[in-house]
């Protein structure tokens, strides 16, 4: 199987579901003659044109708004954030209009859109470019969140966002992006709502999404290697809808469950995980269900002290000798 | 409303088998009536009832296997449901004084009732009380391993295995010593292995106490060369101290069966007979062969059965069973000129000699004067549960006064 940057990845998804369906169109600041602000478009304006690949002006609002707008005409706008920290000025478009349009309009209305980009820490790019907002749009009922941990994953994952008929928020990694892996030549579609065991594992469940998981992966090694505890990852894949049957799977095996999340803990996705995993499988618990957040502030501007903000592996392991 | 649990019909009983239900379920109840055969690890006991009612349950079918005290059916009264003798512990409880509380309109909530009144929760895992109910055993005593004490599925017990989880010490940090260069790494022999952990387990669950007495071994020197000089001319093997000295303690055992005992849990078990483990060296570790019935042989007898079981010791000769049966147990190190010790409990006795060398030293006799005495030091430590200070005493002073009259031996 070639390896496949994750960008590329994405890249790929875009120019499929271009071909296959007319509707589709890729709207956002640069990314049409610009290639995108960190390249996730490149050459599909020039290769599909202005009608399908279309730069707008810096006001999110405005964009996404006519996207909005024109998925209930029937379009299938994919709309790029060049951070996803951005979306806070077009909120309302996201949460009031895409997130209730078909509950508001009793079903007559409904809003196929796709809202992507970059949600992470890690870049330095200071506290307004850095937030990891899935936990904030999956507490919207109406409303879809996806994260991908892998390049196979945001291929997947994002084909299957195009053709849902619900606006679906995708979040990516600028850590990422760059990175490669094994991603097929032929055409796949990952469905929302299914986790992915990413490594079998007997002794405990590290749980999270998005980046989160490459650092429990490793977490993983070094605890097979050195502590000698076999740990299970569990890649959620999909905040909104959540594969809860694959969590309570997991902790059923395991009896045991950090969870590992660079949304800060309060509030968290991790928190709502917890929550699940307590109601529904208190009885198989060995121990208290522990998490790996990121640290309870803005995000840090200092390059020496972001990373340590986010989950690592060192946070990760201690967190799971405290409870093995 | 009764439950019936699985009744304890032995002092060694932890789990009785339903050998076989006499009443079936529907069936009426009289008090008196045998309900079910229960076999327990000695024999099969009828199991009356005490109740009368109708048999709505039984939880544990024929040949199905239950913890002593765990519930095996249900009886109910006229009038009574399941979902009513589930409750009925903590309204029987309650009693007559909840109508009163109830016609003075007290609305506070009724104090709750705990399942363990009077002692501390149970710290364990949502898991671990899973399991627990699961197997039908108890977390009471059960020591947990988890972070902070915490009960966790690794420590609950296996069903049956009831006392031992109690008595599971707490993960003590190992003591081991790593070899470094130049050290010789000696691999265990199994005679190693056992000492090791029969000791530690001694000296970790036995509250030793120790007693020291000093004796005046001039009369049993003087007999014993009279005996060794006519054994000589006859030709027979000479006779040792310890051979004395084991006499002595068999008839002074005999005479305190509170020192010839075992702890056993829930009683103390006092033996019918004196079988004196013997501490012998051997190459590579000690072992203690036992001499049976010893309060019952002679001198002769026991110096006969020491050598023999001294010599096939050390040629590693022993059967299985010559180990085994010690009631109380003698180790001699005088021939290394050791004048006193304390040894180590031989689990499970209660009671273990450590006898010294006889020295030849001043002493002050009856008449106050300052002369030569010939004098032996015998230890003794015992299992502070079975033996208290006082009957350790006793049993020395009985041994004292044999071995410095070793005429009261003859009979």
């Amino acid at each position: 199987m070639p390896l496949l940057a994750y960008r590329d990845a994405l890249n790929q998804a875009f120019a499929e579901e271009i071909e296959r369906d007319p509707n589709v169109v890729l709207i956002g600041e640069e990314v049409a003659q610009y290639d995108g602000a960190y390249k996730v478009t490149r050459g599909l304006w020039k290769k599909y044109g202005d009608k399908r690949v279309v730069d707008t002006p810096i006001s999110e609002a405005a964009f996404i708004g006519m996207g909005i707008g024109a998925s209930m005409l029937g379009l299938r706008p994919v709309i790029e954030l060049m951070f996803w920290s951005f979306a806070t000025v077009a909120y309302d478009q996201i949460v009031n209009n895409a997130g209730q349009i078909r509950y508001m309009s009793g079903g007559l209305i409904n809003c196929p859109i796709v809202i992507r980009g970059p949600a992470n820490g890690g870049t330095n790019v200071g506290a307004t470019h850095s937030h990891t907002p899935e936990n904030w749009l999956a507490a919207i009922p109406g409303l879809k969140v996806v994260c991908a941990a892998t390049a196979y994953d945001a291929k997947g994952l994002m084909k299957t966002a195009i053709r849902d008929n619900d606006p679906v928020m995708f979040m990516e990694n600028t850590l990422l992006y760059g990175e490669e892996w094994e991603v097929p030549e032929e055409e796949y579609l990952i469905p929302l709502g299914v986790a992915d065991v990413k490594r079998e594992g007997t002794d405990i469940s590290l749980i999270g999404h998005g980046r989160a998981i490459l650092t429990a992966l490793k977490a993983a090694e070094v605890l097979a290697a050195e502590h000698d505890i076999n740990a299970e990852v569990v890649d959620l894949r999909s905040i909104r809808p959540l594969d809860e049957e694959a969590i309570l799977n997991s902790v059923r095996k395991t009896h045991r469950a950090v969870l590992v999340d660079e949304n800060k803990a309060f509030c968290g996705v991790s928190a709502q995980i917890s929550s699940i995993i307590m109601e529904k499988a208190f009885d198989d618990l060995d121990a208290p269900v522990g998490r790996v957040c990121s640290l309870d502030a803005p995000a840090i501007y200092s390059p020496a002290l972001e990373p340590l903000q986010l989950p690592t592996v060192d946070r990760i392991i201690r967190k799971v000798k405290e409870i093995c | 409303m009764p439950i019936i649990t699985m009744p304890k019909l032995s002092d060694t009983m932890t789990e009785g088998t339903i050998a076989r239900w006499r009443k079936k379920k529907g069936d009426t109840i009289k008090f008196g009536d045998i309900l079910a055969e229960v076999e327990t690890d000695k024999a099969t006991m009828e199991m009356e009832a005490f109740d009368e009612g109708v048999l709505a349950e039984i939880y544990v079918p024929d040949g199905g296997k239950a913890p002593v005290g765990s519930k095996i059916a249900l009886i109910l009264g006229d009038g009574e449901t399941a979902e009513s003798a589930s409750e009925a512990p903590a309204k029987a409880e309650a009693g007559a004084a909840a109508k009163p509380a109830a016609a003075a309109k007290d609305d506070r909530p009724a104090a709750p009732v705990t399942s363990s009144a009077g002692g501390s929760r149970i710290k364990a895992s949502p898991l671990a009380r899973k399991i627990a109910a699961e197997r039908g055993v108890s977390l009471e005593g059960v020591v947990g391993t988890g972070p902070g004490g915490r009960i966790i599925a690794r420590d609950v017990p296996e069903k049956g295995a009831a006392p031992a989880a109690a008595s599971a010490a707490p993960a003590a940090p190992k003591i081991e010593a790593k070899a470094g260069e130049g050290d010789t790494k000696v691999p265990l022999t199994n005679m190693r292995r056992v000492i090791a952990e029969r000791l530690l387990a001694s000296k970790q669950q036995n509250p030793h106490f120790y007693l020291s007495i000093e004796v005046d071994a001039g009369p049993l020197m003087r007999i014993r060369k009279e005996l060794n000089s006519a054994n000589e001319s006859a030709g027979l093997p000479k006779l040792t101290v310890n051979d004395f000295v084991l006499l002595a303690v068999s008839r002074a055992a005999a005479q305190h069966p509170y020192v010839n005992a075992s702890w056993g849990g829930d009683s103390i078990i006092q033996f019918g007979s004196v079988n004196i483990s013997v501490a012998v060296a051997v190459e590579d570790g000690l072992v203690t062969p036992v001499i049976r019935n010893a309060d019952k042989l002679s001198l002769k007898e026991i110096s006969a059965a020491v050598k023999d079981l001294a010599k096939r010791a050390r040629d590693k000769k022993l059967k299985p069973e010559e180990f085994a049966g010690g009631t109380i147990t003698v180790s001699n190190l005088g021939a290394y000129g050791i004048e006193q010790f304390y040894a180590i409990i031989n689990p499970p006795q209660a009671a273990i000699l450590a006898v010294g060398a006889i020295v030849r030293k001043p002493v002050v006799n009856a008449k106050g004067e300052i002369v030569v005495g010939e004098r032996m030091n015998i230890s003794l430590s015992g299992d502070h549960r079975v033996v208290d200070g006082a009957v350790g005493a006793d049993f020395l002073a009985t041994l004292r006064r044999l071995v410095e009259n070793p005429a009261l031996m003859l009979f």
